[in-house]
């Protein structure tokens, strides 16, 4: 699903490298924890995953593709097998709940027939049944999130990249959202979530993968969030 | 591809960005309007080189009494001169298209006829006009080849060629023509800086939905085609103002006004303007999404 082989990744601005010869893989229907405190390099663990960013050396392979092989025109087809869901949800204000995740998929061209019915569905599925009329603003953060993770999944991608999606949320929310993730990645979805949430990884006890000055310092499966901090 | 979605989105930012969308209408408009008008002057040109080239002779003026040019020395022209000079002409067929001998009468009767409402005709006598033959070449361009044979040999005063006095005022209709391209290209370029900019805030007031797009999986064609299509639609409806000013131009400014002032020449007709407007039309529109596409490469990067 994923595979880094001695990626390292160096900003321009920047003497130290943000991932530093990191090596790892990721397996088909995991559910991955990414941990570190900031600064670690887990956004550009993420930025390298979706393509935003390439290797400064290194081969990332990501749904069994080489990206630093893949050329520009093709980037948007493989992220479409991509779901993002990020801390700060990315909703469009305008929007209601339904047209929100419509969008997701008329932009790549989906016809309205397939939409109307799919987004019902997927919005069952995130349960947000009956606020499909919403506007972002007249929904509580938990929902705006499931509103997002809604627009992510509802293309069943084949991996959902999750960037601190609890940051901005209470324990009890969070609680709710991880109980999603969870059931998405159980529908086949391979999860790789970055966290700043101690109780959350303790709780799932999934592989958690810790990041620290962009080295790989903590690879281990059914894992706790760390013991020092 | 879904037509509708694109087509809202393309209204949403039309209207989301009014001021800016109008601001690039009216450029478009006049610097179209300005070039349109410096291709309609360029054709006007044309159109009145072919008129009155067709019209222009070679005078060539023989010796009178008063010649006081050295080729006159001789005196007035003889007989014998003259129909050398005849045959000589006629032996620069076909070059030479038509000859026609105007004598010192006829010379005489065409002026009083042009100035019969001036009292300069009192005071000029039968014999002070010269005789001349007046030839119409097939080639007005060159002119140098009679000019040559003819000047200077004796019993010949003069060889004039009319073109002249009509290239001075072809010069000055292309000067007017190069001033106003010049504008319309200067108008051009600020038409493309403005559309460059409008594209730069219509991109950042949207980046919300382009970086959703982008995350999706939108192709960049998907997220870059409303913003081509508003700038594409804003130089459309400004080509389009621009062919109605052109029309304008033809059927009031030279039909209207100019037309019957000077009846003496003629005058573009509809079919330059049909040729210039879909050329307007057409800069306006690739212009823009041209400078469109470049601008939105840079700022919706994938």
């Amino acid at each position: 699903m994923i595979l880094f082989d001695s990626v390292t990744k160096l900003y321009a601005s920047q003497t130290r490298p943000a991932l530093d010869d990191v090596s790892l893989e990721i397996e088909k229907g995991e559910f991955i924890f990414l941990v570190g405190p900031s600064g670690s390099g887990k956004s550009t663990f993420l930025r390298l995953v979706l393509r935003e960013e390439r290797p400064t050396s290194g081969q990332v392979w990501v749904l069994g593709k080489e990206l630093n092989r893949l050329s520009n025109w093709k980037i948007p087809a493989m992220r479409r097998q991509i779901g993002t869901v990020f801390q700060d949800f990315r909703l469009l204000p305008n929007k209601t709940v339904f047209e929100n995740v419509a969008f997701a998929l008329e932009v790549i061209g989906k016809p309205s027939s397939h939409i109307k019915r799919v987004v019902p569905e997927v919005l069952e599925v995130v349960g947000l049944e009956g606020k499909e009329q919403r506007r972002p603003d007249e929904l509580s953060g938990g929902e705006q999130q499931r509103v997002a993770i809604a627009r992510a999944f509802v293309n069943r991608p084949l991996l959902l990249i999750a960037d601190e999606p609890t940051g901005n949320l209470d324990p009890g929310t969070s609680i709710g959202i991880m109980k999603l993730l969870d059931r998405i990645n159980k529908l086949g979805t391979t999860v790789v979530m970055s966290t700043h949430d101690a109780q959350i990884v303790d709780q799932m006890r999934r592989r958690v993968i810790e990041l620290s000055g962009g080295h790989l310092v903590r690879d281990q499966s059914r894992g706790v969030y760390g013991y020092s901090r | 591809m879904r037509a509708t979605f694109v087509a809202s989105e393309v209204g949403g930012g039309l209207r989301r960005n009014l001021t800016m969308t109008l601001a690039v209408i009216i450029t478009v408009a006049v610097s179209l309007g300005l070039f349109g008008a410096s291709l309609l002057v360029r054709a006007q040109v044309g159109t009145m080189k072919d008129f009155w080239y067709d019209k222009v002779e070679v005078s060539i003026f023989l010796c009178g009494k008063g010649s006081d040019t050295p080729s006159c020395s001789g005196g007035e022209v003889t007989e014998a001169q003259r129909e050398q000079i005849k045959a000589d002409l006629e032996a620069l067929r076909p070059l030479v298209e038509d000859i026609y001998y105007e004598s010192k009468t006829e010379a005489f009767e065409r002026f009083k006829e042009q100035f019969k409402n001036s009292p300069i005709v009192n005071s000029v006598s039968e014999n002070a006009l010269p005789e001349s033959f007046r030839v119409k070449l097939s080639d007005p361009t060159k002119y140098d080849v009679v000019a040559s044979a003819f000047a200077g040999r004796p019993g010949v005063d003069q060889v004039n060629d009319q073109r002249v006095i009509l290239d001075k005022f072809f010069r000055l209709l292309g000067g007017l023509q190069l001033i106003a391209l010049l504008i319309a290209i200067v108008m051009l370029i600020v038409t493309v800086l403005l559309i460059v900019n409008t594209m730069r805030v219509a991109a950042f007031s949207r980046r919300r939905e382009t970086s959703i797009m982008r995350l999706v999986g939108a192709s960049n064609f998907y997220i870059q085609l409303p913003f081509l299509l508003e700038a594409a639609l804003a130089a459309g409806v400004g080509g389009l103002a621009a062919i109605v000013a052109l029309i304008l131009m033809k059927g009031i400014l030279i039909d209207q006004v100019l037309a019957p002032s000077f009846q003496f020449t003629a005058f573009v007709g509809w079919e330059a303007v049909a040729t210039i407007a879909p050329i307007v039309f057409l800069t306006g529109v690739v212009l823009a999404g041209l400078a469109a596409f470049f601008t939105l490469r840079k700022y919706l990067r994938v």
